[in-house]
């Protein structure tokens, strides 16, 4: 795994795990690699993992049973998305929307750019 | 685990290396100890290590004076120097001479590390090349299971493949009841394998701080216009714009540049500190 300078690796980490869930390659009630196997496979050290474990809990994606392991929430990929949604409109609407604003776009303009998008990647 | 009080130490007779340094290192953390050439990294972990003795002051590891080279202390650390000498033998041979001096060596998981790093077992020592022989001597020192492991510098020499490697059975080695110290100048090696960083200068050590309570504290960008941003307590500027060092003034959380970290602590040491008090 490639590592931005951007962001604390641990969230980074965080996006990765959220990333096979949404792909579904790690399944809701699934247990995840263990922080040790994690930490040997992305080259960090386990704290840092732990953290982005401690994370993940807390956004209730990932639940601690005691002495096996982390395992997928079965809600798992609903609470991703909602997270994502709440930072998707923090964080790139606004500069979304100012292009728009400058540039007297309007949003039932691009529906049909949207719909085309959707056709031609997601289908 | 490893704990240095009023340490004064010089090689030479009014010229000191450290004077009253002091030094706390825990259990269940990787350190990277940094400093300039000569600022004395490589002293500092023969100190500990119990290879040369302090003038005054206390130098102890798991409340053992280093000094004294107790085998109960002897058997819980081991140092990989930057420069070291393995005899002309055999690696399993070198194996049978001196794992009996650490009772927690586990043979299975020396052999594990020595097929990570792709080394060859049957091979004499004498003829291996300098990056072969320093990932032996890697692999027999996570073997060992001491509680305090030391490397001076320990990815020099390494190839670029084995730089990975080495992340990976280090990741893998760390637990709660180790004290894992790495001096080193390659920081971006291991920059996301060290979780506290100490910085030694001027006879001391000026900075001790845990990345976590780092990037709490201090924010790592790269803007375009540095005229823009005020605050700064460090900048360095190049052809991609300018990396720069500000407080952290909300909560977010940026990754670590610890080169640039180490630059600025060197350069204005005294806004930095303020911080951390």
């Amino acid at each position: 795994m490639e590592f931005k300078d951007t962001q604390a690796i641990y969230v980074q980490i965080a996006d990765y795990i959220c990333e096979q869930i949404l792909l579904t390659k790690w399944q809701p009630e699934e247990r995840i690699p263990s922080v040790r196997e994690l930490a040997v496979s992305l080259e960090v050290n386990p704290n840092t993992v732990m953290r982005t474990c401690e994370l993940l809990q807390q956004q209730e994606i990932i639940q601690n049973k005691r002495g096996i392991g982390y395992f997928i929430s079965g809600d798992a990929v609903k609470k991703i998305k909602q997270f994502k949604k709440e930072a998707f409109i923090k964080n790139e609407l606004p500069s979304f929307f100012r292009s728009m604003y400058l540039l007297d776009l309007d949003l039932d303009e691009l529906k049909p750019h949207f719909e085309k998008f959707k056709k031609s990647n997601f289908n | 685990m490893i704990n240095i009080q009023s340490l004064t130490f010089s090689y030479r007779k009014n010229k000191p290396l450290f004077e009253n340094l002091q030094l706390r290192l825990e259990a269940g953390h990787i350190y990277g100890l940094l400093g300039k050439n000569g600022a004395g990294k490589s002293t500092l972990l023969k100190q500990i290590a119990g290879l040369l003795f302090p003038d005054s002051g206390i130098c102890e590891v798991l409340g053992y004076p280093s000094a004294k080279r107790q085998p109960a202390f002897l058997r819980e650390i081991f140092l990989v120097p930057e420069e070291f000498y393995l005899p002309k033998v055999s690696v399993k041979r070198y194996v049978n001479i001196y794992a009996p001096f650490y009772p927690n060596f586990d043979e299975a998981a020396f052999y594990n590390y020595l097929k990570e790093f792709e080394i060859p077992r049957d091979q004499q020592l004498t003829e291996m090349s300098y990056g072969q022989k320093k990932k032996v001597l890697i692999s027999f020192a996570l073997a060992t299971n001491t509680k305090a492991l030391i490397m001076d510098e320990p990815t020099n020499g390494l190839d670029i493949p084995s730089k990975s490697q080495f992340r990976k059975v280090i990741a893998a080695a760390v637990s709660n009841d180790k004290c894992i110290v790495i001096s080193t100048h390659q920081v971006r090696d291991l920059d996301n394998l060290i979780d506290s960083i100490v910085i030694i200068d001027g006879h001391k050590i000026i900075f001790r701080e845990d990345v976590q309570t780092v990037t709490d504290k201090l924010s790592f960008k790269t803007v375009s216009r540095i005229e823009e941003t005020t605050g700064i307590l460090f900048a360095d500027s190049n052809v991609r714009g300018h990396t720069i060092i500000t407080r952290n003034a909300g909560h977010e959380q940026s990754k670590i540049d610890m080169e640039l970290l180490f630059n600025a602590v060197l350069t204005n040491h005294k806004p930095i500190q303020e911080i951390f008090n």
